[in-house]
């Protein structure tokens, strides 16, 4: 067994005590479709007891299949917890009251042997900037409070069309401006490892749901790093694929040239199926990538098939600009020690260096602000949203958005307006254009010499709420690692890979692992075979590990 | 902004309006040989009475012509021409004018959240066409560009257009000026033509409640589809907890595609202004990217006006024109803000020329200020990112190249070379509609003269009349080829080919048939019979004749059409009546 009889989080990677259960079993391209497929995959998983990184949407579609459990029993399961724990998380803004007809239905469909979706009686949240028919989409801003869309985020749509269950919407930093989640319009989230601390963000609230187990997977949109610094956070995975990959037809624009919709899961695997259901070309989307899309998850390979050396021969880059002056020193050593887990699994690991890595939070900055102020001008109260009476079309709009944008929003907007305002934009927006297409050809030059690129997810552990709430250029500086990627439009995946330190009070610790364009399969396979064979940690906070 | 006001008052005036046709009828009278075209044909006669269409521009121009010839006016035009396209620039909405408010729109045109745009390819093609036929240069490559300002009827809060790359540039477009103005052939040229996406309008509600203060929103129609049901609640809950208001935002028109044509300043009067914007809307006419028309709202334009004393090389303050509805509104229009800046200058009162937006009143015939500008309006363009760039390949530009139409400037040349007068050329020339009907009766061989002859004058008419266009009428091309032959043939004459036209025109049918069914005399020995009975009916004419008075065979060849009832052959009636005059002598 892996790691399932660690009970504490425990700090550091144990090496070399690996075990393989060599036991054969079937591959099959479709693994997740067949039952067999699935319990040859784990034969060890028992529900819910199984080691946080299993695939909990395999756990239940094996259990659904082979009639163990109801899906109701399993939203039931699921709902209980998220009603017992969302008073301390709070990262819902909204439930849906659906829950358990539609896990009635899915019953109804295995009673009469119909065709099951992958993600069948999966519940999933969706961060409250994705679009949902059925239930309030604020973007986590009170200008939209009570907004009721008229259709379904593309994501969306293909998650019901795989059977899932959308529980509900996830809280976060307005339209995505924030990596705490404290700019929300409308509640703070708690940290599931720590109430005292943030869930980070945007992403916060779909990170946290994850985390505390209050629903299977969860859909998050990363600018500059909202699934994944959030994902580090709260100690699950986190992907943010290619831009283009998946549809942002029905994501509330933030920075639409950085925008992309990203999974969170408890495993690799989670994340894996989720991207496959939710990417591909979308017509409504003229930016969303014609490519085709793998199957990811059949590329995973079952841990017990692995051999010694998994990873062997594949070229891991280390950004040593990622370790240096300003990152805790927990981290380095946690990524420090990844790399030598890394190696131990076969790769080639190196430090490499990226010059325009500093260049790239400033650039990303002007221009995340410039389209913000742009694709926020909508929301002026004409068409939707609370409408302020007033005398005269200016103080219309006047006072519907300074009612409606919290303080982060119109500070973003103004600095996007100046920015982009006549005689600037040569400075400005023009300015870190060419920034981007200098981190562009850097990371891409980098990533033709090395298969994946290493760094922490974030330079520290969950800061503590309130911490960087009046320093918003160290809030900024917290998304050095991540906003590059989002520049270059390039994948990259999240894993937790240990934690700031040893006993309760350890706060998990995220591995980022960066790929080329279009290559999240590799991204998951090795985050995959990382997760597998990582030892003695399980990425369950204690809030609710008694229940897990 | 300006335009949405301006907007809302087309639609009060013209709401009520059909616009039948794209062709009218021959000159009315002196003026504006082209602006018929758009200018007065959905206008309709009570309403043309109250609009006086002439008069007045030559008036004034008279009033000032002494002290105009020291200065001399810059003038350049924006033109924004809607595209027909079957859907809209971003969006699979349909767009047809005059459909109920709101009744043509989904979450893009309507900015929800989430929305993006999707171009429509179509929207690219009629660019290209159009940049093509006025000899732009294209750009390969070319983007998309957010301009940003407030408004209720822009949903996104900024418009989709193109900024420091747009589809077409440096080109230019070759006209005739009317020969009742003097005529002459005139190029301007064409600074860019880019594309971009239209507002909503402003409604202004009749009902309001006269109140200064106002709230906007957006009423939705009852035939709404389903997706829009849940978007109807939010915001009929909206609609009842306003008190004041008197303005609804209809959005059917958001996003339909437009194209933008910026002229360069090389206009120089109201007349050469309301021709190049008359040779635009041919132009996208025959291209068949747009209606063109103006009461619509499918062609507008904003002019900017400048004058200047001659000699003087910069150029005078500039002051822009809006709300002119017809070609003819824009000779006014110009001549007459030229003549009031001119004054201006005259009287040494230059200082009074501020650069505005100034309207024109057509109660009054004369130009008034809209609003002045406090500076430059900054609109941060920036390139859409939702959009990725428009790249054209060589191929794709040269097979639409291959396939343009023949052109105005084209016909007119062709025309001229045939043979016609500059008159009957422009004549037919303006409307693509006449121009192939006309090609079609010449290449079924009928002669070029008669047939323009025929189309400028009796068909004309009818439309004129009818209010018809000229693929409305049953007459066919090959009928009027046949009718000309006919006539030239003497197989009729021209007062019973006019007869059988008008029949053709409004029944259809066939010459060889009506001839038939009217029965005409074109036996030889039919006429001969009655040629003689009026001879001997008519012994002392006959001897008059006979004496030398010749000119006599008129007044028996109408004595032997008068017995037969004008059926006879007019051809074999000469002849046989002169054998038979000249026969003793
Ligand atoms: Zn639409």
């Amino acid at each position: 067994m892996l790691s399932a009889a660690a009970q504490n989080p425990r700090p550091l990677l144990q090496r070399g005590g690996r075990k393989f259960n060599l036991q054969k079993c079937r591959r099959s391209r479709h693994f997740y479709h067949s039952v067999q497929a699935v319990s040859s995959f784990y034969p060890q998983s028992e529900t819910l007891s199984s080691p946080s990184s299993s695939s909990e949407i395999l756990t239940i579609r094996k259990s659904l299949l082979s009639r163990e459990r109801k899906a109701v029993e399993i939203a039931q399961n699921y709902l209980n917890r998220l009603r017992s724990t969302e008073p301390q998380i709070r990262s819902f803004l909204h439930i849906s009251q659906n829950v358990m007809s539609e896990a009635e239905q899915i019953d109804r469909k295995i009673e009469r042997n119909e065709e099951l979706g992958p993600l069948a009686g999966v519940l999933i949240g969706v961060k409250d900037n994705i679009c949902t028919v059925d239930m309030p989409s604020t973007g986590g801003s009170r200008i939209l409070e009570n907004y009721r869309p008229t259709f379904d985020a593309t994501a969306v749509r293909k998650l019901r069309e795989c059977g899932a269950i959308i529980v509900g919407k996830t809280n976060m930093d307005e339209f995505g401006m924030g990596s705490t989640t404290e700019n929300s319009g409308f509640q703070v989230t708690a940290n599931p490892w720590n109430a005292e601390r943030v869930p980070g963000g945007s992403s916060g609230g779909s990170a946290a749901a994850v985390s505390a187990r209050q629903c299977v997977a969860s859909l998050g949109s990363d600018t500059g790093g909202s699934v994944r610094q959030p994902a580090a956070f709260c100690g699950v995975v986190g992907m943010k694929p290619t831009y283009g990959r998946v549809s942002r037809y029905g994501l509330m624009a933030y920075a639409s040239s950085l925008d992309v919709i990203g999974c969170f899961g408890s495993s690799v695997a989670d994340a894996a199926i989720l991207l496959e259901a939710i990417a591909g070309h979308d017509r409504f989307d003229a930016t969303s990538s014609k490519r085709e899309v793998p199957e990811f998850t059949s590329q995973l390979e079952a841990a017990e098939f692995l051999d010694s050396k998994p990873l062997k021969g594949l070229r891991v880059g280390v950004i040593s600009e990622t370790l240096g002056d300003g990152v805790d020193s927990g981290i380095v050593s946690s990524i420090q020690a990844a790399a030598s887990h890394l190696e131990e699994l076969g790769c080639t690991v190196k430090e490499v260096n990226m010059p325009s890595f500093s260049l790239g939070l400033p650039a990303y900055y002007i221009l995340a602000s410039c389209e913000s102020s742009s694709n926020l001008s909508r929301y002026d109260g004409i068409r939707y949203g609370n409408q302020i009476a007033a005398e005269e079309l200016t103080s219309l709009y006047g006072a519907c958005r300074a009612n409606g944008f919290g303080s982060e929003v119109k500070m973003r907007i103004l600095m996007g307006t100046y920015a982009l305002s006549a005689g600037y934009y040569d400075a400005y927006y023009k300015r870190a254009q060419q920034v981007r297409t200098l981190v562009q050809k850097n990371l891409k030059a980098t990533l033709t010499e090395n298969d994946v690129l290493i760094s922490p997810a974030a330079p520290s552990p969950a800061y503590r709420m309130g911490e960087k709430k009046n320093d918003p250029l160290a809030m900024y500086a917290g998304d050095i690692m991540t906003v590059n990627v989002n520049l270059a439009g390039i994948p990259a995946l999240v894993v937790p890979c240990g934690f700031s330190e040893v006993g309760p009070s350890g706060l998990p610790i995220g591995l980022q692992i960066i790929g080329a364009a279009f290559d999240e399969a590799k991204l998951f396979k090795v985050g995959h075979i990382f997760e597998r064979t990582l030892q003695r940690c399980r990425f369950v906070p204690p809030l609710v590990d008694k229940d897990v | 902004m300006i335009m949405a006001s301006i907007c809302s008052r087309v639609v009060f005036s013209r709401s009520l309006l059909l616009c039948p046709s794209a062709f009218l009828t021959r000159r009315n009278g002196a003026l504006f040989c082209t602006m018929q075209s758009s200018g007065t044909q959905t206008v309709t006669k009570g309403e043309m009475s109250k609009t006086p269409m002439e008069a007045l521009p030559r008036k004034q121009t008279k009033v000032h012509e002494g002290m105009l010839k020291d200065y001399e006016a810059v003038i350049g035009i924006e033109t924004h021409v809607q595209l027909s396209t079957l859907t809209k620039a971003f969006c699979s909405c349909p767009y047809m004018y005059g459909s109920q408010p709101n009744s043509t729109i989904c979450p893009v045109c309507m900015g929800l959240p989430g929305a993006l745009p999707v171009l429509n390819s179509k929207v690219i093609e009629f660019a290209v066409k159009v940049g093509l036929a006025l000899n732009c240069e294209l750009s390969l490559n070319s983007k998309f560009d957010r301009k940003q300002y407030f408004y209720p009827d822009l949903p996104k809060g900024y418009q989709i257009s193109q900024f420091d790359i747009p589809i077409a540039r440096n080109g230019f477009v070759d006209l005739d000026l009317p020969i009742e103005f003097g005529g002459g052939h005139r190029r301007f040229g064409i600074t860019r033509v880019h594309m971009e996406e239209d507002a909503g309008k402003l409604l202004h509600s009749e009902n309001g409640t006269g109140s200064q203060e106002r709230t906007f929103f957006y009423k939705l129609s009852p035939g709404l589809g389903s997706n829009m049901k849940c978007f109807a609640m939010v915001t009929e809950f909206a609609v009842a907890s306003f008190q004041y208001f008197d303005s609804i935002v209809d959005f059917n028109r958001a996003g339909v595609p437009l194209l933008e044509i910026v002229s360069e300043p090389d206009i120089r009067s109201g007349l050469e202004a309301a021709e190049y914007a008359a040779e635009i809307q041919r132009l996208v006419r025959y291209l068949g990217v747009s209606n063109g028309n103006m009461q619509e709202g499918s062609l507008r334009c904003d002019v900017n006006v400048s004058v200047r004393p001659i000699g003087q090389l910069e150029f005078g303050t500039k002051v822009e024109i809006k709300n002119m509805n017809s070609f003819s509104a824009m000779h006014r229009a110009i001549d007459f803000e030229i003549s009031r800046q001119a004054v201006l200058h005259n009287e040494g009162q230059v200082d009074e020329i501020v650069q505005e937006t100034r309207l024109w009143d057509e109660g009054a015939q004369r130009t008034i200020t809209m609003r002045t500008k406090e500076g430059l309006a900054d609109y941060r363009y920036f390139p859409e990112p939702d959009l990725p760039e428009v790249s054209l390949t060589r191929e794709y530009v040269d097979k639409i190249s291959a396939s343009l139409p023949e052109l105005p400037e084209m016909k007119r040349r062709r025309y001229e070379k045939m043979g016609l007068s500059m008159q009957d050329v422009l004549f037919l020339a303006n409307d693509v509609n006449v121009c192939n009907f006309f090609d079609a009766a010449v290449e079924k061989g009928a002669d070029v003269k008669m047939a323009a002859n025929w189309i400028m004058g009796d068909i004309a008419a009818y439309l004129k009349n009818e209010r018809f266009c000229i693929n409305e009428i049953k007459l066919t091309p090959e009928e009027l080829a046949e009718l000309i032959s006919s006539i030239k043939n003497g197989i009729i004459s021209g007062k019973i080919g006019k007869e059988i036209l008008l029949e053709l025109v409004a029944k259809g049918g066939t010459v060889k048939a009506i001839i038939e069914e009217k029965d005409l005399i074109t036996d030889p020995v039919e006429i001969e019979k009655m040629v003689e009975e009026v001879i001997a009916e008519n012994p002392k004419q006959l001897e008059q004749y006979r004496e030398g008075k010749t000119r006599l065979q008129g007044f028996f060849a109408g004595q032997v059409m008068k017995a037969s009832k004008g059926k006879a052959n007019p051809v074999l009636l000469n002849k046989i009546l002169l054998e038979k005059l000249n026969a003793n002598s």
